[in-house]
């Protein structure tokens, strides 16, 4: 068996008597399409930070493809291939929308030390190819204060990729999306190559059945439960945790408690 | 070593004036900054209206004039604290370059009214009288003046220290340095709290021009001068720290004071030395109060 | 982002150009007024007097001095108070080059400009590591050092009395002797600087700097080590500052110590602010308009310029807010305008 490519173990982290993430222990294969929920304050977004290295552990470790990546900064990981969206979003407002997936794409182009503008016609291909992927072709040259909630929410979907990523962090990519704009975001999902491993924050659970191979719910910052889609929705302990705390807390939209009764 | 320390007992007394002078200046220039924010570039301008303002009243032999001058200076202080307190109102939201600019432009226009006033000449300031003699300390004479300095100056440290330890006010001050949406939301007018602390910490380098008077004189430049050491020593000591401002006037006045008399060319290097060792170690300060808002 | 639009980019479609390389929209129109503006400059020294033509010289030179500050405080959110340290020491450099060397003009720019990148780059990571507020005071704690060094060391900078005597600028041996000559030495340079400058700012490199300017914790999880572009931009202002202090040598051939001064960085960030930072043309504007006013009517102020200028700061920070808005990467959301 191959190693997993994000293997956490024992991930702690504590805000002073809170603990937010605790004693957190979880292997996402390669290729793997894993999804995590849980009601708010669950610990997915503290987990993230901790994956991605913005936040330090204050114990346990990470591992990427089998090597122990705790200790390394935030953009030494993004360098090995961790990216990932975040759930406020965190563009550059400033620019363009294609100068912010250029940011992101000509990282993976030795032209980016060049100054000869022609040089970096690569980087600007495969910005406009992903531009085109997630439907903002038309807006490449639109600054990005100029775009809508869900405009924006596919820009950093855009952003996330052109980083090239080998495990892709989506937090709440779904959130405040039309319908049409979410059945859109998940074909692109379901279009990544297996290369890339994708672990997604969703309170949209049909965003999240649609795409998931693997869920893990999360609760009090711990793990109440790892399986596949289907063991989740059959699981007991899912649903009393669930019925324990109010379903309405559960799901900040209301539908997910809905959804795992339904189907 | 016994013998290195006598030969250079003036200088090392010195170093405890000049730190002595730089912790009354830099404490109000770190809570200033501190607690509200504000990097108070206009710092050594105010220090140099206190020196002009000593200038103007102390004549012959006397106190009278002297203590003219402080209390004259203490109340000019307060009011520049309030005005500029006033001016930086609207920028509260702004980027700290802002009220940089701002309180550059007051600095700059401040010297150049200062020099249009009292010209461009080194002017001067005897010490009260009692104070204008020297004593012997170890065998060499010393300005009683200085020694008064730097009792003065230990006093205003231990005052300060004890204010903001040890009483209510002074815990709203560390209150402020540590969380300014808490102190807020406690219900207290952030704005009179504003107005009073920039008036205090522009009194203190108002008055601090005053009491260095007798030491530096006045003359036009004096105030960049100062506001450099200033700057330094809150950047040593870490911003909003009481006890780095004082640890930070120390360290530089002896540097400043030592440096200059046993290497005078290089002493603009060892003070930059100083600095730059210091950030090597601890990249905000010795104790640094909180995380610079960025 | 950043500030004033320029006037030239923003009508067209009368949506704001927020774009961070204005120059691609309405580019025949900025071409056509870029050439206007080098066909004017070129024939100045034909039309000009020589004490004119060394106006416009002294305009040139603070224009590309300012436009090294805006690498730094437009493009990457770094507020410099001590820059005039690095045009000061390449003014120095080169002053000395031509004295006790070569007074070869391109030997004396590029040791200049060599001078201050290399000092840059040796004080410039404490600057720009500890960051925020720490770089204001730090800078600004440079500048004041250099400044009293250039003042103390008067066996080699000659003291408050200034580096006097430099030598005027050769040309493969042949000294320039002409106003004229010197004005096309100087605009050459300039240009070729801009040029430079302008190439940095639009290539990658300064796409990232605009990044960190507008968001640095994105930049870091996008795998940019900030510090690392922070610094290089540090050591480039730096350097092309040297560069402009090396011909500001060669034009007044005396170098003072206020050249290196707190004033001379003032001086500077109002021309960037004022002419709108992150464009590098506005300041480079900014710059020649402030160097023009206070030729102009420093005479009259008696010396009192100073005052001109602290009122100029304190109006500008009130009068002009937008024209801080790309500063510091602090700014202000603007509300986003929606696509009609």
């Amino acid at each position: 068996m191959t190693a997993p490519l994000l293997s956490l173990s024992g991930v702690s982290r504590s805000f002073g008597a809170l603990t937010a993430v605790d004693d957190v222990t979880l292997d996402v294969p390669p290729g793997a399409r894993h999804a995590l929920i849980g009601p708010n304050g669950a610990g997915k977004s503290t987990l993230f930070k901790l994956v991605t290295g913005s936040m330090r552990v204050s114990a346990g470790t990470v591992a990427l493809a089998g090597d122990d990546v705790t200790r390394l900064p935030e953009p030494q990981r993004a360098r090995r291939g961790i990216s990932q969206t975040l759930q406020h979003s965190s563009l550059f407002l400033g620019q363009t929308v294609e100068q912010n997936v250029l940011l992101a794409a000509q990282r993976q182009y030795r032209s980016r030390h060049s100054l000869v503008p022609r040089r970096q016609a690569a980087a600007r291909a495969r910005a406009r190819e992903l531009l085109t992927d997630v439907g903002l072709a038309a807006r490449a040259g639109t600054p990005v204060a100029a775009l809508s909630h869900g405009e924006r929410r596919q820009l950093e979907v855009a952003v996330a990729l052109a980083c090239e990523p080998r495990l892709l962090l989506l937090d709440e990519p779904a959130a405040g999306m039309s319908p049409a704009e979410s059945a859109r975001l998940v074909a692109l999902l379901q279009a990544l190559p297996e290369s890339v491993t994708v672990v997604i924050v969703e309170h949209d659970l049909d965003v999240v059945f649609a795409l998931a191979t693997s869920v893990t719910v999360l609760h009090l910052g711990r793990v109440l439960l790892t399986g596949s889609p289907d063991e989740v929705r059959a699981s007991a302990a899912v649903q009393e945790a669930y019925l324990g705390t109010g379903r309405g807390a559960l799901f900040l939209d209301g539908t997910g408690p809905a959804h795992l009764e339904v189907s | 070593m016994l013998g290195w320390f006598d030969a250079n007992l003036v200088s090392i007394l010195n170093g405890f004036a000049i730190g002595a002078l730089l912790f009354v200046l830099a404490v109000g220039l770190s809570i200033v900054f501190g607690m509200m924010d504000v990097l108070n570039l206009a710092h050594g301008a105010f220090f140099l209206v206190g020196s002009y303002l000593a200038v103007s009243f102390v004549a012959g032999d006397s106190w009278g004039g002297f203590l003219t001058a402080l209390g004259v200076a203490a109340v000019v202080g307060l009011l520049a604290g309030a005005v500029l307190s006033g001016m930086t109102e609207p920028l509260a939201r702004r980027p700290i370059l802002d009220q940089a600019l701002l309180t550059l432009g007051i600095s700059l226009v401040v010297a150049e009214v200062l020099s249009i006033v009292y010209g461009n000449d080194v002017r001067s300031v005897s010490p009260p009288p009692g104070l204008d003699g020297s004593v012997d300390v170890a065998g060499s004479a010393y300005p009683t003046y200085r020694l008064m300095l730097i009792g003065v100056g230990l006093v205003l440290a231990l005052v300060v220290w004890l204010v903001v330890e040890r009483t209510s006010v002074g815990a709203l001050v560390r209150a402020s340095v540590a969380d300014r949406e808490m102190v807020s939301a406690m219900g207290i007018d952030n704005r009179k709290v504003k107005v009073a602390v920039l008036g205090i910490g522009s009194m203190l380098a108002t008055v601090a021009g005053v009491l260095a008077a007798p030491v530096y004189g006045a003359r036009p430049g004096l105030d960049e001068t100062i506001l450099l050491l200033a700057l330094v020593v809150v950047v040593i000591g870490g911003l909003g720290s009481i006890r780095g401002a004082l640890i930070g006037a120390l360290v530089i006045g002896q540097v400043e004071s030592l440096g200059r008399a046993l290497l005078p060319d290089l002493a603009s290097f060892i003070l930059f030395g100083t600095l730059a060792l210091v950030l090597i170690v601890r990249p905000r300060g010795l104790f640094a109060g909180k995380v610079a808002h960025s | 982002m950043s500030v004033e639009s320029p006037p030239v980019v923003s009508t067209a479609d009368g949506a704001p150009d927020t774009t961070a390389t204005p120059w691609r929209r309405n580019r025949r129109l900025t071409v056509v007024l870029g050439l206007v503006l080098l066909a004017v400059l070129a024939v100045v020294p034909l039309f000009v007097d020589p004490f004119g033509t060394n106006t416009v010289s002294r305009m040139l030179v603070f224009a590309l001095f300012a436009m090294s500050l805006d690498l730094l405080v437009g493009l990457t959110g770094l507020p410099s108070l001590g820059h005039a340290a690095w045009f000061g020491i390449g003014a120095y450099t080169a002053g000395l080059v031509a004295i006790h060397w070569s007074a070869e003009g391109l030997v004396t720019v590029l040791a200049a400009a060599v001078a201050g990148a290399v000092a840059a780059a040796a004080t410039g990571w404490l600057a720009v590591r500890s960051g925020g507020v720490f770089f204001l005071m730090l800078t600004l704690a440079i500048g004041e050092l250099v400044h009293q060094l250039a003042q103390s060391l008067s066996s080699v900078t000659g003291g408050s009395n200034g580096l006097f005597g430099i030598p005027s600028i050769r040309i493969a041996g042949t000294p320039l002797t002409l106003a004229g000559y010197v004005y096309w030495f100087v605009l050459a340079v300039v240009l070729l600087g801009a040029l430079a400058l302008w190439l940095v700012a639009s290539s990658p490199f300064g796409g990232v700097l605009r990044g960190i300017r507008d968001n640095e914790a994105r930049m870091r999880s996008l795998g940019y080590s900030p510090f690392r572009y922070k610094y290089a931009a540090f050591a480039i202002a730096g350097g092309f500052a040297g560069l402009a202090g090396g011909l500001f040598a060669g034009l007044v051939r005396i170098v003072n110590p206020s050249d290196t001064g707190f004033t001379t960085s003032a001086l500077l960030l109002l021309a960037v602010v004022l002419g709108g930072a992150g464009t590098l043309w506005g300041p480079a504007l900014g710059a020649a308009l402030v160097v023009l006013v206070r030729d102009t009517f420093g005479p009259t102020l008696d010396g009192h310029g100073p005052l001109l200028l602290g009122l100029v700061f304190i109006a500008a920070v009130y009068v002009l807010p937008r024209g801080f808005a790309g500063l510091a990467g602090l700014r202000r959301r603007r509300t986003p305008r929606s696509p009609a």
